[in-house]
């Protein structure tokens, strides 16, 4: 099999709201211009470009193929386009350099989440007979997967107020965190319920944003970063649309994508947890100890721009491997009402 | 710097879908008021009934009836619903698995306040009067221990029509923000793109072409020249004018990029590639920010464009 590499990453800050489009392009334009120019690169050495975004969160009609107004497609590229978080674009353009197609390609993500109402957007992807036509919002789904879990005895308001705070304070040392501070699970447990077990700050905050990773195979990977962030284990499984039928608090998709993926040894995950109690959830599903960094950059509590969170978490894991401060690290991404669909990507650096 | 123009927008339509044998038996039950579910390969029952075993991906086919009761597996609380939930008054989303069944449904409980609700409690369907083959046929539940309403005769659905709201706040481009401002004042401006110099009107956030933002503003005149055309013959929903008329693509004098637009004044067999024409504008107190400004393009009266005018520009 050929030796894949993350070997460049960026994004843009995660903010609550943006003047552009929502076709991502005033977004895209500054992080391909930094992430080609930070390799060297110009857009025609790149064989294939991946994309993940929503027309439902942009609320209009190819919304993504506006999008590639901000590659400059001309000579033509070969494109392609995942109506989910681009971590699954990223996967798709993995398998394009494993088939030996090409040796480079750049995935990106955006959305403008702010353009629209969030909370009810996001049933457009639950079952669309018995499910959508009742608009469950993704909080009051989220607040029935916590209160399982916390009557189970996995985990409690204050655990779940904990992660919140460890994020906002981990997200210090992120300039392009939207949520930030200092703050104690006792201030944040004073506040009040929005979705009941749920409180604000176990929510992740409404993010416009994109990010973009380039992968390069072999050789190209060696020439274009000094210490490539090899790609050793790449799984995404899922599980039942029917959340009715699945037992809320474990995820055996995350489970097997890790345990396929092979997720011992890792230093740094980087979780796509967008409630404080997944979070919980998943460390447990994907087996990490408490010697394992989680979220260094704050994850998703600090900044959740949709379609491109999930991937942003696989960028931030490889710039551990970039800089040399971790040899072994892994990116998850979740996809689907209370991480029905899990992927994980494990990544490490070599001498 | 101000904000670029922006405007709500408001996305509406029906999803109709077919349900077939298990969703069709499913929803055509609820207009009864029975509740059907469906034994999995595992013995399990489900409820709401799957297709397919989420395990063993087998075929399901041994419908079972289970009660309009049940009880809370699972609660959250909602102190402000959105547009579209079953109520508008502060409710409990619930995995409410009904009595014989293995499954739970989610659905809204009509519970009052949240100390009325808890994990275990027992509730039952709040039959809706007018009942039409959908899962919002259940009202909610409600907190209780007595059994639902009896069932009633129904007649067969086979699908279901789900209306979908989405209301969004629409923005301009940096670069269409004064396209926009520029047609409230009568005026047409365009973008250069500084790699490759093309104009383009409409301005696009980048040039599509080399992928970078444009920059330069370029004020052009109302006239131009037809690229392509065609004739419209085929009447369509929302249509303005009785066919046949003509759509022709004008490429303004200055512009790289030609856009479509109406042309009149002159009959459908006597347009042609290249004819000259100009900008026929509404009444000066009907302008906003749309190319809706100008009313239609018509003949100029010049003589026609060569072909090499606009050869680069089809």
């Amino acid at each position: 099999m050929r030796d894949i590499a993350v070997v460049g990453f960026a994004q843009t800050p995660c903010v609550r709201e943006t003047d552009g489009t929502t076709n991502g392009v005033e977004m895209l334009v500054p992080i391909f211009h930094e992430v080609l120019g930070g390799l060297g690169l110009t857009k025609t050495d790149i064989g294939f470009w991946c994309s993940g975004s929503s027309d439902y969160l942009a609320g209009r009609a190819f919304s993504f193929v506006s999008a590639v107004d901000a590659i400059g497609a001309f000579p033509p590229i070969a494109e392609s386009h995942v109506e989910m978080d681009a971590a699954w674009a990223l996967y798709e353009a993995w398998v394009k350099l494993l088939c030996g197609e090409v040796d480079t390609a750049l995935v990106y993500g955006f959305g403008k989440s702010s353009a629209g109402q969030l909370r009810r957007v996001m049933a457009m992807q639950l079952d669309p007979y018995l499910v959508t036509p009742l608009w469950p919002d993704t909080l009051g789904l989220a607040g029935i997967q916590a209160r399982m879990g916390i009557e189970n005895g996995l985990w409690d308001e204050r655990a779940m107020a904990s992660v919140a705070a460890r994020s906002r304070r981990n997200a210090l040392s992120n300039p392009l965190a939207q949520l930030s501070g200092e703050v104690g699970a006792d201030e944040l447990l004073a506040s009040p319920y929005v979705a009941d077990p749920l409180r604000r700050h176990d929510c992740a905050p409404i993010t416009d944003g994109a990010a973009t990773i380039v992968l390069a195979a072999g050789d190209r990977a060696r020439e274009l970063c000094e210490r490539p962030a090899w790609i050793t284990g790449f799984q995404h499984r899922t599980d039942s649309p029917s959340f009715g039928t699945r037992d809320l608090t474990t995820s055996p998709s995350a489970v097997a994508a890790g345990k396929a993926a092979g997720v011992d040894g890792v230093q740094v995950a980087e979780l796509h947890a967008p409630f404080t109690h997944q979070e919980i959830l998943l460390r447990q599903a994907l087996g990490l100890g408490d010697d394992v960094s989680v979220n260094p950059s704050g994850g998703v509590l600090a900044g959740n721009p949709m379609f491109s969170a999930g991937l942003a978490r696989i960028g931030e894991a490889a710039r551990r491997v970039h800089d040399g401060s971790a040899s072994k690290v892994l990116g998850h991404a979740t996809s689907g009402p209370l991480l029905q669909q899990n992927l994980v990507c494990v990544m490490e650096g070599r001498a | 710097m101000t904000r670029p123009l922006s405007a709500p927008l408001d996305v509406g339509f029906d999803y109709t879908r077919s349900l077939g044998p298990t969703l069709g038996r499913f929803l055509s039950d609820l207009r009864r008021r029975r509740v059907t579910g469906i034994r999995g390969s595992d013995g399990r029952v489900h409820v709401p009934p799957l297709e397919y075993d989420p395990v063993t991906a087998e075929s399901l086919h041994e419908f079972v009836d289970v009660a309009a009761t049940g009880v809370v597996r699972g609660w959250s609380w909602i102190p402000e619903p959105l547009e579209g939930q079953p109520l508008d008054r502060p409710f409990a989303w619930a995995l409410i698995q009904l009595d014989g069944a293995d499954t739970s449904l989610l659905h809204a409980v009509d519970a009052g306040t949240p100390d009325q609700i808890s994990t275990g409690a027992r509730v039952r369907v709040r039959w809706r009067a007018e009942r039409v083959g959908a899962i919002t046929d259940i009202e909610c539940f409600e907190i209780s221990d007595e059994p639902a309403d009896e069932p009633v005769a129904a007649d067969d659905v086979t699908m279901v029509t789900t209306p979908v709201n989405l209301h969004y706040t629409h923005s301009a481009s940096p670069t269409e923000d004064p396209f926009l401002r520029g047609l409230m004042e009568g005026r047409l401006l365009g973008q250069r793109c500084p790699s490759c110099e093309k104009v383009y009107f409409p301005p696009r956030p980048a040039c599509p072409t080399d992928g970078v933002p444009t920059t330069d503003q370029v004020e052009l005149a109302d006239h131009g020249t037809i690229t392509t055309y065609c004739v419209v013959n085929v009447p369509f929903l929302g249509q303005r004018i009785p066919p046949p008329y003509v759509s022709a693509y004008v490429l303004l004098d200055g512009a790289d990029i030609p856009f479509l637009h109406l042309l009149l004044g002159v009959a459908p067999e006597d347009v042609r590639m290249g004819m000259r024409v100009e900008a026929v504008w509404k009444p000066r107190e009907e302008w906003g920010p749309t190319m809706q400004n100008i009313d239609h393009f018509r003949p100029s009266g010049e003589p026609d464009a060569p072909f090499d005018s606009y050869s680069q520009h089809l």
